[in-house]
């Protein structure tokens, strides 16, 4: 599985991040992160895109998902 | 349409009849809230300039990044970070203040004056389009201004907030330090900065709005950007909805006038208001936020976004030290020809300047 660290990245690059291994076509990935707001729009984003999205971690400060197509 | 969505417009429409009814309690016309003109009345009400027209210490503001604060305490999301570029991003708010007082306003400003009829803000608009535009360009070369730490301690996160308080204190107590020259608040006698609503107003009204912009984490430069990068529209129903709310208060209250001129604070120099606001969205792409955003952040312990802030501040004293601001369009009175206002040289050649070198930072930040 492919993974992505977004953590600590302001807006809107944790997205711009993801986007473009989503764009690649990835059907699997891992995508790490701190902020809430990112937690958000990741996870609206791979939703909008098609994908399924499972969170690993969901705490505080810190987050993981798993992005599968 | 989704349930964060109709959340976001709800509070835009909140917003722009808070910001209308700021108006009718006194706030200058068309600036119930803006950004760049507030934080320049509060560097010119602690002296860091000394133009006399545009000095006070406007409650809105504190009232923003407070109730930002409080808002992300209970949220649980206040926490204590920064370290990316900060440096950057002071002298990028340094810049970001002189595109908005060239223009005369900042992105929400903006909108407002769109919602009062100005059509010289319809201008500024496209300019904001076509800076947020360019600055998609370069987030989509791979623009990146590196990431920030969360801290140990929660103090630095505190630091603006609580200058805020210190400001909020200096405001109620009134002390003066020197009774010949005044200070340590300085506040106009005439001019925009004479203009305003009651303190518990303005106040409330910015704790108010900070609360509801923190939790929809409202962005007008975001709005147009995500929307460009990935069609996501739900920050712009924000920005749709401020402009919808004001509008329906300007034509209810007998604010609304529609034209270039005569429009309240605002000139008809087309060429220098989409200069102004292309400099403004260019480079709130680039730092992430629009004004507001970065003071909704400072106020949830972001320091980087503090250090937007600042620079913005100081920005507002270089804009009227230097001559960069703009003058309003004034109207023909005794003794005195019309005037249609607009940059002088110096504002000119310094948002062109700003141009460059937010360009430049904008190549130079490239990753990978």
């Amino acid at each position: 599985m492919e993974k992505v660290d977004v953590r600590g990245l302001s807006c809107p690059m944790p997205v711009i991040k993801t986007k473009k291994l989503l764009d690649q076509g990835v059907k699997e990935l891992l995508v790490v992160g701190t902020s809430s707001v990112s937690k958000e729009n990741v996870s609206k984003l791979a939703r909008s895109s098609g994908y399924q999205v499972e969170m690993k971690v969901d705490a505080k400060n810190e987050w993981e998902m798993e992005l599968r197509k | 349409m989704d349930r964060t969505k109709w959340y976001v417009l709800t509070v835009g429409l909140l917003i722009g009849a808070i910001a209308v009814t700021l108006v009718k309690l006194g706030n200058p016309p068309n600036m119930g809230f803006c950004i760049a003109c507030f934080e320049r009345d509060m560097a010119g009400a602690i002296g860091l300039h000394r133009a006399g027209v545009v000095q006070y210490m406007r409650p809105e503001i504190i009232g923003l990044v407070l109730g930002a604060l409080l808002a992300s305490l209970f949220a649980g999301e206040f926490k204590s970070r920064g370290g990316s570029a900060t440096f950057v991003r002071f002298i990028l708010g340094v810049f970001m203040m002189i595109g908005a007082l060239v223009f005369l306003g900042c992105p929400l400003r903006d909108v407002l004056r769109m919602a009062g009829g100005d059509y010289n803000a319809v201008v500024g608009f496209i300019g904001f389009i076509f800076g947020v535009g360019t600055g998609v360009f370069f987030l989509k070369r791979g623009f990146n201004l590196g990431r920030a730490e969360y801290s140990h301690s929660q103090g630095g996160g505190l630091a603006l907030p609580l200058i805020m308080v210190f400001f909020l204190f200096l405001l109620l107590k009134a002390t003066v330090f020197n009774p010949d020259a005044g200070g340590p608040l300085f506040f106009s006698a005439e001019g925009p900065g004479s203009m305003y609503a009651p303190l518990a107003f303005s106040l409330g009204a910015g704790l108010l709005v900070g609360i509801l912009a923190q939790r929809v984490r409202l962005c007008l430069s975001g709005g147009i950007r995500d929307f460009m990068l990935i069609r996501d529209n739900t920050l712009l129903l924000g920005f749709i909805g401020i402009f919808a709310g004001a509008l329906l208060l300007n034509i209810a209250l007998g604010f609304f006038q529609t034209g270039f001129a005569p429009q309240p604070v605002a000139h008809t120099m087309h060429l220098w208001n989409f200069l102004g606001l292309y400099l403004v969205g260019m480079t709130a792409t680039l730092l992430g936020g629009c004004p507001l955003r970065q003071l909704i952040l400072s106020g949830e312990g972001d320091t980087d976004a503090a250090a937007v802030v600042v620079g913005m501040i100081v920005g507002a004293a270089f804009c009227h030290n230097f001559m960069l601001a703009s003058g309003a369009m004034k109207a023909a009175a005794a003794g005195a020809a019309a005037s249609p206002g607009g940059p002088g040289i110096y504002g000119q050649i310094a948002c062109i300047v700003g141009i460059i070198v937010v360009a430049a930072i904008g190549f130079a930040f490239r990753e990978d």
